[in-house]
């Protein structure tokens, strides 16, 4: 059996190889399609190391993952809303960004966030707001509002979509019925809530979370949406617009941070300035038609991008927002009984 | 009437030779109830998982609830509105593979027998086909921009595209489409050992044809109606993919609201007991079919 030897030959190469190679690696574990092909490439020739994204669909998902450990991720890109939990929860190292070079590069509003005050743990990736896309053909009427979505016109009746997230459907119903807090505990309000929702779901064609086919093609005339693929729609058919609701809307942040257990840490580091350098950031902005949070980025980024409704929010808007968060254990319980009796 | 042959005695070396599949039955299969049944009388971590501390509350919340704003127990009608459409749709599933499984399964039986392996193999080719694009492939046909309405349009039929899509009568549709074989096959298969003299025998007593199906065919091959019954009603049950596709993910059935207490919901001992639950609903129904298929086996045999 000659072919034996040169088995465990290339095995042991191939261990060695490994070995050799695993000081350039890192590895991410990102939402899907959520970074820019040539920012990795970019990334991955400036210091010599292979980089591989893994993807998922859920916040949730996600954080069992994670939770559960040996996934061998060395940055975590996730939602602001999620951040207390890993904080918390131990899942983040204390790997201040703060103090890296490019941080300066940070917009002072991205900065002291409630989230990660002072960013110690987290650089901002992208951040946008949920709103609601309209086909204007389809619908002729004022589009800044969530009475699109809770009290439906006659002409819309049958053909809304709402994207089945919970706390931003839960949040904008609470704020349009004249709440001030995403984590309310006023139990009546919520009653009055689960009404309107359970009352208005009779108007809507779906709830799903793939929108941009859609819309393009009038399968729907409006839908709750977030930013980015409201743009990316808008660039497909010129009629799409997206409006903002003026009871209150989520605006929200995804980061990244760099794990606890990360087994690349140096590599992870480099990655955090990395991303922090403006050009980097509009690539990465240019991709995903969502904002960044580094300030100097806008010369890098395509002109389409800079004066576009759906990133620059108009300013008799700007004010009306709230900031995406998760809730106490308690209160997300009511939200969840209330979220069974409207998807039922 | 055939004797079965007496089992053989289990020697060493037969025990040994079954070791491998009852262990992969244990761990594969029993293994994993165990543990959804320990979680079910757990209490929800606050962000997913588990705590330690044992509460029977998830099987109450299963049909009862307490209302947030009364504190009072009220039955828990999302959850029975979900159980209720996810058994409805099952059943008629199953009824309407029979409908067009069974002419089928009859047409195959009777061709010749070097032409039946083409049949057969075009009632399976969907099989190679992945599952996802079979409903997307479903949804092209049914959508208001799709094949059906712009047909009807065009032909003047109706004036509107017809809402198809994200309703219940798309996920029986669905569910029907992808289940079909499942009944074909094991109803063929007892029609290919059918005697079909027997039937030509019914046939020169003047028995009419119908009567001749009622009276000898169908009881001849009622073992592979019930077989495709079980293999189309269970799977259909725990639907998850049909419903959340082509129901637009408002027509939840038990699979979705099942994952969902994985998923957003953080409630993974209610989703648990909620499986739990699936589960004895399909083993009730098991006993159901068996015990009315081998009341009446007997006096055929």
């Amino acid at each position: 059996m000659k072919t034996k030897p040169i088995i465990w030959g290339s095995l042991a190469l191939g261990l060695l190889a490994g070995q050799a190679a695993a000081e350039g690696q890192l590895n991410i574990y990102n939402w899907g399609n959520y970074i820019a092909p040539d920012l990795v490439t970019k990334f991955e020739a400036e210091h010599d190391v292979k980089v591989t994204v893994t993807e998922y669909d859920s916040s949730d998902t996600a954080l069992a993952k994670i939770q559960a450990g040996g996934h061998g991720f060395d940055i975590w890109i996730g939602s602001s809303a999620y951040v207390p939990i890993y904080v918390q929860e131990g899942l983040l190292a204390e790997s201040l960004p703060n103090q890296m070079e490019n941080f300066a590069h940070l917009a002072p509003k991205w900065v002291d966030v409630e989230f990660d005050p002072g960013r110690s743990y987290t650089i901002p990736w992208l951040w946008g707001t949920v709103g609601i896309t309209v086909n204007t053909d389809m619908y002729k009427g004022e589009i800044n509002t969530a009475a699109l979505l809770f009290d439906t016109p006659d002409e819309l009746k049958g053909k809304v979509n709402v994207v089945p997230e919970m706390r931003d459907v839960m949040g904008l119903a609470i704020y349009y019925l004249g709440g001030t807090d995403l984590c309310t505990d006023d139990k009546e309000l919520l009653v009055k809530v689960r009404d309107l929702l359970v009352k208005a779901k009779e108007n809507w064609i779906s709830m799903d979370y793939s929108t941009l086919e859609q819309m393009v093609n009038g399968d729907y005339a409006a839908t709750m949406d977030w930013n980015g693929p409201a743009m990316r729609a808008r660039l497909q058919n010129p009629a799409i617009h997206y409006g903002y609701a003026a009871t209150g809307y989520p605006t929200w942040m995804d980061n990244a941070a760099i794990l606890a257990d990360a087994q690349n840490a140096e590599n992870a580091r480099l990655f955090m300035n990395f991303m922090m350098d403006p050009e980097n950031a509009a690539i990465l902005s240019n991709f995903t038609r969502y904002a960044n949070g580094v300030a100097g980025s806008e010369p890098f980024m395509d002109p389409e991008m800079l004066d576009a409704p759906e990133i620059k929010v108009p300013a008799e808007f700007a004010e009306n927002t709230y900031f995406a968060r998760t809730c106490s254990p308690e209160i997300e319980k009511i939200y969840s009984r209330i979220w069974t009796d409207v998807k039922k | 009437m055939a004797t079965r042959p007496k089992p053989p005695a289990v020697d060493g070396a037969r025990a040994a030779l079954l070791t491998p599949a009852l262990l992969i039955v244990t761990l594969g299969a029993l293994a994993p109830v165990l543990v959804i049944a320990l979680y079910s009388i757990l209490t929800p971590g606050d962000y997913g998982g588990v705590s330690w501390t044992v509460s029977f509350q998830n099987w109450l919340n299963v049909i009862a609830e307490r209302d947030f704003l009364t504190d009072e127990m009220t039955l828990a009608a999302a959850h029975l509105e979900i159980f209720w459409r996810s058994v409805k749709l099952a059943f008629l599933t199953t009824l309407l593979t029979f409908i067009f499984g069974f002419p089928a399964a009859y047409f195959i039986a009777t061709r010749p027998p070097h032409r039946r392996d083409l049949w057969l193999m075009l009632i399976m080719l969907p099989f190679w086909t992945n599952l996802l694009i079979r409903i997307f492939a479903v949804m092209q046909l049914i959508r208001n921009d799709g094949i059906i309405n712009n047909l009807l349009l065009s032909i003047g039929a109706i004036e509107a595209p017809i809402q198809m899509l994200y309703t219940e009568f798309a996920v029986l549709v669905g569910m029907t489409y992808l289940y079909l074989p499942l009944m074909v096959l094991p109803i063929y298969a007892s029609m290919e050992r059918f005697d079909f003299s027997l039937a030509e025998a019914g046939y020169d007593l003047y028995a009419p044809r119908l009567r001749v199906l009622q009276q000898v065919i169908l009881p001849a091959i009622k073992p592979g109606i019930i077989a495709g019954s079980i293999l189309v009603f269970i799977p259909s049950l725990g639907d998850y993919v049909v419903a959340r596709v082509l129901g637009g993910g408002k027509q939840l059935m038990l699979g979705n609201l099942i994952g969902m207490q994985f998923g957003e919901l953080r409630n993974w001992p209610l989703g648990a007991a909620l499986s739990l639950t699936l589960l004895a609903i399909v083993a009730v129904a098991m006993v159901i079919y068996v015990r009315t298929a081998g009341a009446e086996e007997e006096p055929h045999g």
